[in-house]
């Protein structure tokens, strides 16, 4: 291979494209879409995506995975919204207590998989299984509303000037999800934990013995991956009226799957926060677009599906054509 | 030797950027085993591989059996009888050694898998062959020659007429590579035509007829092997002399201290009771058979196996010899040791990543200030050590699997160097790495030692351990079974301590 790196070598540019087709079909074919209430509930939607998005692309880039991000969401938004109703925290300790529930969680399939060495799939299926299990137990729970006192927690991603019908909303947590991509771009590609992340997931004997501690550094990828799903129970929680206990299972599909649209390689050893971005927001546009112009949401599945083997086979075909030269 | 039963003549074949074969010609007749030489990339695998009908050929004629030929797939190859043994062994290690050779074309008994008739044609293979396998074995139970083994029993159940050897040894123990030339010359007596790819020129000059000499992807020559020298046949591969004298003297001086002492190592059963002191700027070479625990003690010193007991000393700054723990490899590396592991590509670099990340990996707190990574000191200390290492590289961030093998050694030397380590255990340096490259590592330990560097070297090649070692430890079956002064070695003294344990 030489320097020369084409743009439709580069599978994040594609899927740029992809979505920016994906928003010209809308934009063309649905008047609905292009009002900006819709464009507004689509992003609100997004962003708890965006953010197991953002952690997940750790572990996968160590060709592991997480499969607890989605219960484990639910669960401490449920945990969180109980005990602000009942106990009457107030509201940004629930909202501390969800990252430390992530942080927990990612830490213990850190140890199970980094230290003790279970295969990813199964330690995260079993953590999957306890935090549906711990968020069952919680009843069914609103976090504050906009009317209520603590609401202001909704305008970390959803700014709001005025009120009543002229009220104009202002989507902030679109440009929080851009910036926290730039740090984690930043921290992929330039900061040690980045590096070895990815020197882990290419070969990770022989960055052990190149005298690093991978068993750390594996633990924290998790750890990562677990703060993020927290921050995710926080978006969660303020876009959704109710969060309903048992449910969860399947969101992190959703992210997985825009995580691998974005180009993170399914062997490992590459990934990128970009990408993850830009994946993400393809599968929120399929999850929330399509009925926008007239398919119904059986088919967002079944389009997802499609997207991601064609994903997935690019990367394939790209690996195949690199090794051929 | 018998008729002509192979003419490759005029075969050209390019790839985008790379005219890989270059008008290349073969012949190969009934009962001769032919060489084929070259070092790496000259083409030996390409021209194979046109033969066998993985890769289309541009232009040319392949002659078989009097009538031209074009195989489209190593299945119709195979039908014709041309197979060939691979270097990395094809065989699935949970199926037993009978399924493994009739994979793909198992007898079958109504709609069953007729294991009994598997079982028996299995039996007479290893007859023909003349060894003792029990086709009932899991195929991962068995040592790499006899798999090895398995692989040629698999080659001869095809009826075939032509059977390509891929270097069929570099994974073998003398042992074993004798019983593979036992067979090798029973093909020879049964009128086979054998091509038989390999870089161990003291195998070619025992078991080959005639020598196939490719260089860069273009034909040179060939030779008929008893008539021509070692020195022939190398000067034909490289086109240029090269000397392999084996050292006379230790240049390591005889007060130098010591920096590195281990005291009855054990670890497992590899590894039992190991003790040798390595002085300051010496090559020490690490002898014996595969299989003779000399990387399993490396590893244990190491830290990336578990040892059960043992002292390990290492002089520190004060120039003391002060004990330390050594658990996994991070303590190692900071005790000042480096390991270049015999499997580059597994446990040596990270392929996908480029020669800076590499080069880097084991020491990036020198190139961070905090967590964060200064990319442009690392480059520059990347290109000084290109330099200093003459790594064929168009740049610094090209990537690891990229490289040659000679060069991806490089890379490896460069994350150590760059790590300050001072003593280095390099594991079968030289394995894989073409000729010419080979001379460029053996250039560059020298230099290491010279500039005070302390070198375990762990080598197979017996000229290899002449050559580069100022003093030699003998292992065999996990024992330390002798240390021989550079002037007082030969093969012979070598060999004999080698194989102590045996019998």
């Amino acid at each position: 291979m030489t320097k020369k790196k084409s743009l439709l070598n580069d599978q994040r540019f594609i899927a740029l494209i992809i979505a920016i087709l994906l928003m010209v079909i809308y934009f063309v074919f649905s008047k609905e879409f292009r009002k900006y209430s819709s464009i507004l509930s689509m992003l609100d939607f997004s962003y708890y995506d965006m953010l197991m998005g953002f952690g997940v692309t750790f572990p996968l880039i160590t060709a592991g995975v997480d499969l607890s991000i989605g219960t484990g969401m639910v669960c401490y938004a449920l945990v969180g919204g109980t005990l602000v109703r009942n106990n009457n925290i107030p509201v940004a300790v629930a909202m501390l207590i969800c990252i430390l529930m992530g942080v927990a969680i990612g830490l213990l399939n850190g140890i199970l998989i980094g230290v003790m060495g279970l295969a990813p799939f199964i330690a995260t299926l079993s953590t999957c299984m306890i935090t549906r299990g711990i968020g069952s137990m919680c009843n069914a729970t609103p976090w504050p509303t906009l009317q209520q006192p603590g609401g202001w927690f909704h305008s970390i991603f959803k700014l709001t000037f005025g009120s009543g019908r002229g009220a104009f909303k202002f989507p902030i947590g679109f440009f929080l999800m851009l910036v926290l991509m730039c740090v984690m771009e930043f921290v992929l590609n330039h900061t040690k934990f980045g590096r070895y992340t990815i020197a882990i997931g290419s070969n990770r004997e022989a960055t052990a013995l190149s005298g690093i501690n991978v068993k750390f550094y594996h633990v924290m990828v998790y750890v990562v991956c677990g703060f993020f799903t927290g921050l995710a129970a926080i978006a969660y929680a303020a876009v959704t009226p109710t969060v309903q206990p048992g449910t969860g299972a399947g969101l992190e599909m959703d992210a997985i799957g825009g995580v691998f649209v974005g180009g993170v390689s399914a062997t490992g050893g590459y990934g990128s926060i970009i990408g993850t971005f830009i994946g993400v927001m393809i599968i929120c546009l399929l999850k929330t677009g399509l009925p926008y112009i007239g398919l119904q949401a059986n088919w967002q599945q079944i389009i997802t599906g499609v997207v991601l083997i064609v994903a997935v086979l690019i990367d394939i075909i790209k690996k195949r054509r690199a090794a051929a030269v | 030797m018998g008729e002509v039963i192979l003419t490759m003549k005029g075969i050209d074949k390019s790839f985008p950027g790379v005219h890989a074969l270059d008008h290349v010609d073969l012949e190969v007749r009934a009962g001769e085993v032919h060489a084929l030489m070259g070092e790496n990339g000259a083409g030996k695998s390409t021209l194979m591989k046109v033969l066998t009908g993985i890769y289309k050929k541009d232009s040319g004629t392949i002659t078989y059996f009097g009538k031209e030929v074009e195989f489209h797939n190593t299945r119709e190859a195979q039908d014709a009888g041309v197979v060939i043994v691979h270097q990395e062994l094809n065989m699935v290690g949970d199926l037993t050694v009978a399924q493994n050779i009739f994979i793909g074309r198992e007898p079958k008994k109504g709609i069953r898998i007729d294991d009994k008739k598997m079982i028996e044609d299995s039996k007479k293979l290893f007859e023909r062959l003349k060894i003792d396998i029990n086709p009932r074995e899991k195929m991962k139970n068995l040592t790499v020659g006899k798999q090895q083994m398995c692989e040629i029993a698999k080659a001869i159940s095809h009826d075939c007429k032509l059977i390509i050897f891929d270097e069929p040894s570099a994974a073998l123990t003398e042992k074993e590579i004798d019983d593979l030339f036992k067979i090798i010359r029973d093909l020879r007596a049964q009128n086979m035509g054998i091509i038989y790819i390999s870089h161990r020129m003291d195998e070619i000059k025992v078991i080959t007829d005639r020598v196939t000499v490719m260089r860069d992807g273009g034909y040179v020559g060939t030779l008929i092997t008893k008539d021509s020298t070692k020195e022939d046949i190398i000067n034909m591969m490289v086109g240029r002399v090269i000397y392999e004298d084996p050292k006379t003297h230790s240049m390591c001086p005889p007060d130098a201290p010591v920096v590195l002492k281990v005291e009855h190592l054990n670890a497992g059963h590899m590894v039992q009771d190991v003790s040798f002191e390595l002085h300051k700027g010496e090559i020490l070479g690490f002898s014996g058979l595969m299989g003779a625990g000399r990387t399993e003690t490396a590893r244990a010193i190491f830290g990336a196996d578990p040892k059960q007991s043992g002292k390990i000393s290492i002089m520190g700054k004060d120039g003391q010899l002060h004990e330390v723990t050594i658990n996994n490899p991070q303590d190692a590396v900071k005790a000042g040791i480096g390991y270049l592991s015999e499997d580059r590509r597994r446990f040596g670099v990270v392929v996908q990543k480029s020669i800076i990340e590499n080069s880097t990996l084991a020491c990036l707190d020198d190139f961070a200030n905090g967590p964060f990574i200064n990319k442009a000191k690392e480059k520059k200390e990347t290109e000084r050590l290109i330099k200093e290492l003459a790594t064929k590289t168009p740049s610094a961030d090209q990537l690891v699997m990229n490289l040659s093998g000679g060069n991806q050694q490089k890379v490896v030397i460069a994350k150590w160097l760059i790590r300050n380590s001072d003593i280095l255990i390099f594991d079968e340096p030289t394995r894989g790495i073409d000729v010419g490259a080979k001379n460029e590592i053996y250039k560059l330990m020298n230099k290491l030692a010279s500039e005070g560097k302390s070198i375990i070297m762990i080598s197979s090649e017996m000229t290899e351990i002449l050559r580069m070692s100022d003093r030699i430890v003998v292992m065999c079956e996990g024992k330390k079974t002798g240390e021989i002064r550079i002037e007082e070695a030969t093969q012979e003294n070598i060999m004999d301590k080698a194989t102590r344990n045996i019998n």
